[in-house]
């Protein structure tokens, strides 16, 4: 009797611990997911107003393709694109930001490079934008290539961007002697800039672009046609969670891909019925591609519908703001650009 | 229980306490830096900094390590410190006497001073002298040179370079004239002691600082030229200044902000020294045939000193870490390059938050460790 009991105890126990492991192994598997989850939004650090990427209005809505990344994966995670809590980061406190805890994904005009994806605790998931870093002078100084700079010139910039060690490359290749200064925040650049106190300004292409519509008189200043660096841009989250990395990689490739596949935020509904299987997995409607996220079916579909394609989210917020009209290397690899995302299937 | 163990009881506690706290932190940061597949470490100190500073006292070049970035970082912001402490104490010294002036005009000009530039948030007054004043000066192009040689524009204040021949002996040579002026002032202190004769001190302090130099030049082959500021196009509407030297705007901006900020603390401290010597002492001097110079240079300063010295170190040390500021304007302090830069391209936040904190503490820990060898050095010696 003893032993019967003995051994029903062990094996209940015994079940109970697998149980509970295979729980904890549910449930460990995106600790990131369930705190969202929990909290009800997204946690979403962006930049501190760079129009096209991440900019807030009066009223304090966040537009812009960096933004457009949170907005997907809260319309995916949570069903309502608007579930997102904004942080704006200066270029300095960004990475801290998000290993420290404070943010779930860093959306923020951040370049990919070996050293910040291997050293420091982070993890880039794509690309939403290829941009490369150009310099801006005014009309007036008569400049129009690089190779015109001279001894003597100041920059301005930010600190802690990838801007600042490719301006010394950049320089010093060509062994001309400048004076780099470098400012915390991007309007206090512009504002530097825009009195004098530097002859060109250095950043992303895109970033002069966007910056440019801030100045006092944007047609006294061009950007040069000469780019001097990759600055791939893509959204980054911490290191250790994997398939919160793979939902906020996918959020991504899906916009993309749906714009390949013409699928667009008014047609995506009626896109389930399409005799094309890829289009199909795309809107829900074939397949099981949210289960291994932990997510529904419909996952992809409400990313469609609330935030667009990729190609709808650069016309509302880099083309139609007259920022970028031509999207250059941002165009999908079927049309010359270099966009191309692996397939969802 | 005895009354030994009643009184380590409670300090073993307390130290018990300081200890779980401080573990428990370096624990959690350690489990969470883990976590996220952070090191920990100070060999990237050793690593090329590949980055450039607008403005730096010794050579400094992108190749240079990081910790040669910090070290040039470091005496930016000893500069600014240095600076904004000797201008805050003149102008501070000044305005606090100014307010006991007998002239009403004097006096509340001064108060006004006062009142006006410590109310103000220092940042603000950074911004106002970086972004208001600096930036209402000329392109250097369109520069009137003050004194004939020097150039006030947005880019910078340029001043002619300096280029000696032989500086080491004029150096020598003005050391000389320094310990010899020391030298004297103590004999003539022991003659007033024993024969009551006074020398005029003034006078062959000023000689002496003067003809020794002086010499230096004549004999010596000493010589002295000044390389002055020129004109440069870079582009069609774009100038600079070559030759001479050049004081970025945002160090100007920097120290002036700091000094008016910190004077007018100092100069309430002084006030408060001069009134806390009693009305008597001004008198008895009187009485005894002292003149208004004497009295204020013997009697009253010596005492008030004991009531300055403590309250303006707190200035200075005030001063020192509000210099941290300088990263609002683009100057290459300790915040800004290391803190922030370095800080930025390695990722090692905890490492480098604690040095330059370390560093901070140091700096003060240094400033207030001298206010007080001198408040000792001043003090009342009971005999």
């Amino acid at each position: 009797m003893f032993k019967v009991i003995k051994k029903l105890t062990s094996f209940v126990a015994m079940v109970a611990v697998l149980f509970a492991f295979t729980t904890e192994a549910m449930a460990k598997k995106s600790k990131t997911l369930k705190n969202t989850q929990k909290k009800g939004f997204v946690r979403c650090g962006v930049s501190q107003g760079l129009p096209g990427f991440s900019n807030a209005d009066a009223s304090g809505n966040w537009t812009g393709i960096d933004v457009d990344v949170c907005r997907a994966v809260a319309a995916a995670v949570l069903g309502d694109a608007n579930k997102v809590k904004f942080t704006p980061l200066s270029a300095k406190e960004r990475f801290t930001a998000l290993t420290s805890g404070e943010i779930d994904i860093l959306s923020r005009n951040t370049t990919w490079t070996l050293s910040r994806d291997a050293d420091i605790g982070l993890t880039f998931v794509g690309v939403n934008f290829y941009d490369g870093q150009g310099f801006m002078v005014r009309k007036s100084s008569g400049i129009t290539s690089t190779s015109q700079f001279k001894n003597g010139i100041s920059a301005c910039t930010n600190i802690g961007t990838t801007t600042e060690l490719n301006m010394r490359d950049f320089f010093n290749s060509r062994g001309i002697s400048y004076e780099p200064v470098a400012f915390e925040k991007a309007d206090e650049v512009v504002a530097a800039y825009d009195a004098g106190r530097c002859d060109t300004y250095t950043t992303d292409k895109s970033g002069l672009a966007a910056q440019r519509t801030k100045m006092k008189n944007p047609d006294e200043h061009i950007v040069l046609p000469e780019t001097i660096s990759k600055e791939p841009l893509g959204p980054v989250v911490r290191q250790g969670d994997s398939v919160w990395e793979d939902i906020v990689r996918w959020s991504l490739n899906t916009m993309i891909e749906a714009e390949e596949y013409g699928i667009t935020s008014a047609n995506a509904d009626s896109m389930k019925t399409s005799d094309n299987p890829a289009i199909k997995r795309l809107v829900g409607a074939e397949g099981e591609m949210g289960a291994a996220f932990g997510l529904d079916n419909e996952w992809n579909l409400r990313i469609i519908k609330q935030v667009g394609n990729y190609g709808e989210s650069y016309k509302r917020n880099i083309a139609d703001t007259g920022i970028l009209p031509d999207r250059g290397p941002n165009q999908l690899w079927t049309k010359g650009g270099i966009l191309y995302v692996p397939p969802s299937r | 229980m005895n009354n030994k163990t009643k009184r380590i009881i409670p300090q073993l506690l307390t130290i018990l306490f300081v200890v779980f706290v401080f573990g428990f932190f370096t624990f959690n940061a350690q489990v969470n830096m883990d976590n996220r597949g952070i090191d920990f470490g100070f060999g990237f100190l050793k690593q090329e900094a590949s980055f450039d500073m607008q403005f730096t006292l010794l050579d400094y070049d992108g190749q240079d390590s990081y910790l040669w970035a910090y070290v040039v970082a470091l005496l930016n912001t000893l500069l600014v410190s240095f600076l904004g402490i000797i201008f805050c104490t003149i102008l501070g010294v000044i305005i606090g006497v100014a307010r006991l002036s007998s002239n009403y005009l004097i006096r509340n000009s001064a108060a006004w001073y006062v009142e006006f530039f410590r109310n103000i948030p220092l940042l603000l007054q950074i911004f106002f002298w970086y972004y208001a004043a600096l930036r209402a000066l000329p392109l250097p192009e369109g520069a009137e040179p003050w004194f004939g040689v020097t150039y006030m524009t947005i880019k910078g204040y340029y001043i002619p370079a300096m280029i000696w021949q032989n500086l080491n002996i004029f150096m020598y040579c003005l050391i000389a004239a320094v310990v010899s002026i020391v030298f004297i002032r103590t004999y003539a202190k022991k003659l007033q002691e024993k024969e009551g004769k006074q020398l005029p001190l003034l006078y062959i302090s000023l000689a002496i600082l003067i003809i020794l130099p002086g010499l230096s030049f004549l004999v010596g082959g000493v010589t002295l030229d000044f390389e002055i500021p020129v004109l440069k196009q870079l582009a069609t509407t774009s100038y600079i200044y070559e030759g001479g030297v050049r004081l970025p705007p945002e160090l100007i901006a920097l120290v002036l902000a700091l000094s008016l900020y910190t004077s007018t603390f100092v100069a309430e401290c002084v006030r408060a020294g001069i009134q806390g010597i009693s009305k008597g002492q001004k008198e008895a001097a009187a009485s005894v045939g002292l003149t208004p110079n004497q009295i204020l240079k013997l009697i009253i300063m010596p005492q008030a000193l004991r009531i300055i010295i403590p309250p303006t170190t707190n200035q200075y040390l005030n001063l020192t870490k509000n210099s941290s500021l300088a990263a609002a304007i683009a100057y290459p302090d300790l915040v800004l390059v290391f803190a922030g830069t370095a800080l930025m391209q390695t990722g090692k936040a905890i490492e480098i938050v604690g040095i330059t904190m370390l560093t901070y503490l140091s700096i003060s820990l240094a400033i207030a460790a001298l206010m007080n060898w001198y408040n000792k050095k001043i003090e009342i010696k009971e005999k």
